[in-house]
């Protein structure tokens, strides 16, 4: 049985929780935006970006059967590893649980910040697309 | 490490400068974005709410008239500031990129004919470029760029080649928000007028930073905010030859603009409350006169001579750093520096440095066009004012060395 969207957050913040100060988290950060599996390139169309980012990110996203799996990229490397956290705890679900999902991680790893709704960051545009794929997903079924 | 003012006694004059973010201290390096303000601007402003605040030039009540008289001070202030010959000539606006609108749209289509040409820089902010496109599209005009080079200097070769006489107006910025460039305005606005077209000088960015004589440039139009020059949000001027606001048709209807209404037509007031529709804003025009004693009070040659210093100490530390490029090094500039690092996208050094207590700003600037001259996506710019220091830029540079290794 694959893990719920909530433990694999309760992971994340789990493995955030042996940081002691702010700069060893964004450097797990920037390690995890390193690892982030490449895009194919011929995904990172015009369609894909996410508008609103300061940075350009793609999105992408396929089903899989039952579950929604997501592809994406970016200029910036902080950037990647906020969006590999988002694959690791949206991918591989359920339409269903994707929309249903609450994030309460990113607020108790401490990177509430990148939510804020200033025009140099993405991470809710991010979210919201997730959400949008997930949700067009649902009604073709 | 010396200082050229009182740097001590200067930056507790600074409130907002004394506190902590994330755990270090502020250190504020986004000036060209908006200056920090001083707290007499504060009091000013806490001052005129709290004793005189009224509508203006309408009543003749004691509170209508403090309330007039402390507006029009700063409207004689400004006169002063940049060298006007009279304060009618002097028109509120709520912003520089108010005051481009509104020569575009009262001299720009009154003016502009199919096939006249509006020439702007490739140096230019997106509010000096979209709305001339607004109104070359409707009247018929043509926008042609002046080129810039690959340090970040205006081609006055190209621009000479570029006026001819369907050139109604030049729209230059006086320095580049960006990269921070010093254009030759002088000789760009005598050339112009050689042949015949009016200029238009951007001075947002160089009104803290450099002396402005309107009068000795033979500006046509100047514009700037206030929020640039250490003053409240919301307040820009538009200075303009009188000939020209005389001969402009009025921006926006309604109250204060009008000398009388009836429903068979209306007469316009005269200058500047022509420009001036509805109640404007006042408690910021008279905090603004506050921030414009400051700066006089200090003596501005003193304020520039210490930013230069700044300049020139961060240029050579940042020149150090391997990998690291200066986007525009042009002779002539303001204390901004835009850097870019190889392999490094500036967002996550504008976060990683915001983490250090650093604000900078990162991205492209609203000057899209100059970053895709230049091929970039964007850019990292620090930029300075007189209450910055170079212990400050020390840790600045400490914090982005760092940065650099962790992104690395």
């Amino acid at each position: 049985m694959a893990q719920s969207i909530n433990e694999i957050q309760d992971e994340l913040i789990a493995e955030f929780d042996l940081f002691e100060d702010w700069a060893d988290k964004y450097e797990y950060l920037i390690d995890l935006g390193k690892k982030l599996p490449a895009m194919s390139e011929t995904l990172k169309t015009e369609e894909n970006v996410i508008k609103g980012c300061q940075s350009r990110v793609w999105l992408h996203a396929e089903r899989e059967g039952e579950v929604v799996n997501f592809h994406a990229d970016s200029e910036a490397v902080i950037v990647k590893g906020l969006i590999s956290m988002l694959i690791r705890v949206l991918s591989a679900h359920s339409a269903a649980e994707i929309l249903a999902a609450d994030l309460y991680f990113i607020d108790r790893i401490g990177m509430s910040q990148h939510l804020a709704q200033t025009r140099s960051n993405g991470l809710l545009a991010m979210v919201k697309q997730m959400k949008n794929y997930a949700l067009a997903f649902s009604a073709q079924q | 490490m010396g200082s050229l003012v009182d740097i001590k006694n200067v930056r507790a004059d600074f409130p907002v400068l004394d506190q902590q973010v994330n755990g270090s201290q502020l250190i504020y390096f986004d000036n060209a974005a908006t200056t920090q303000k001083p707290k007499s601007v504060m009091d000013a402003l806490a001052h005129y709410y709290q004793f005189d605040n009224a509508n203006i030039h309408r009543g003749l009540h004691t509170l209508a008239e403090r309330a007039t008289t402390a507006y029009e001070l700063t409207r004689a202030k400004v006169r002063d500031f940049i060298h006007a010959p009279s304060s009618d000539q002097i028109i509120f606006t709520s912003g520089t990129t108010a005051g481009i609108n509104l020569v575009a749209q009262t001299f720009g289509r009154s003016t502009f004919k199919a096939g006249d040409k509006i020439l702007i820089s490739n140096l230019e902010h997106h509010s000096n470029i979209v709305p001339w496109q607004m109104i070359a599209k409707e009247t018929g005009a043509i926008i042609e760029v002046i080129p810039v080079d690959d340090i970040g200097v205006l081609d006055l070769v190209a621009f000479e080649k570029q006026l001819d006489d369907k050139v109604k107006l030049v729209a230059v910025n006086h320095v580049s928000n960006a990269i921070g460039t010093i254009n030759p305005i002088a000789t760009i606005i005598s050339l112009a007028h050689a042949k015949g077209a009016k200029v238009l000088i951007d001075g947002a960015q160089s009104v803290a930073h450099i002396e402005i004589d309107v009068q000795a440039l033979d500006m046509d139009f100047f514009v700037f905010s206030a929020h640039k020059l250490f003053g409240p949000t919301g307040v820009g001027i538009l200075y303009g030859k009188r000939e020209l606001l005389d001969q402009m048709p009025p921006y926006q209807g309604g109250g204060e603009m009008i000398k009388e209404v009836s429903f068979s037509g209306t007469t316009y007031n005269e200058l500047p409350y022509k420009f001036e529709a509805g109640t404007p804003n006042i408690a910021d025009v008279i905090a603004f006169g506050a921030a414009i004693d400051y700066v006089k009070s200090h003596g501005a040659e003193e304020l520039m001579k210490q930013e230069q210093a700044l300049l020139a100490y961060a240029s050579d530390k940042l020149t150090a750093i391997p990998g690291l490029r200066i986007v525009g090094t042009a002779p002539e500039k303001i204390a901004v520096i835009s850097f870019v690092v190889e392999g490094i996208h500036p967002q996550d050094l504008g976060v990683l440095l915001d983490k250090f207590g650093v604000a900078i700003r990162t991205g492209h600037h609203c000057a899209q066009p100059l970053m895709q001259r230049y091929g970039l996506v964007g850019t990292c710019r620090v930029s300075f004012a007189f209450y910055n220091t170079l212990e400050e830029i020390d840790r600045f540079i400490v914090a982005l060395e760092r940065s650099l290794r962790m992104l690395g």
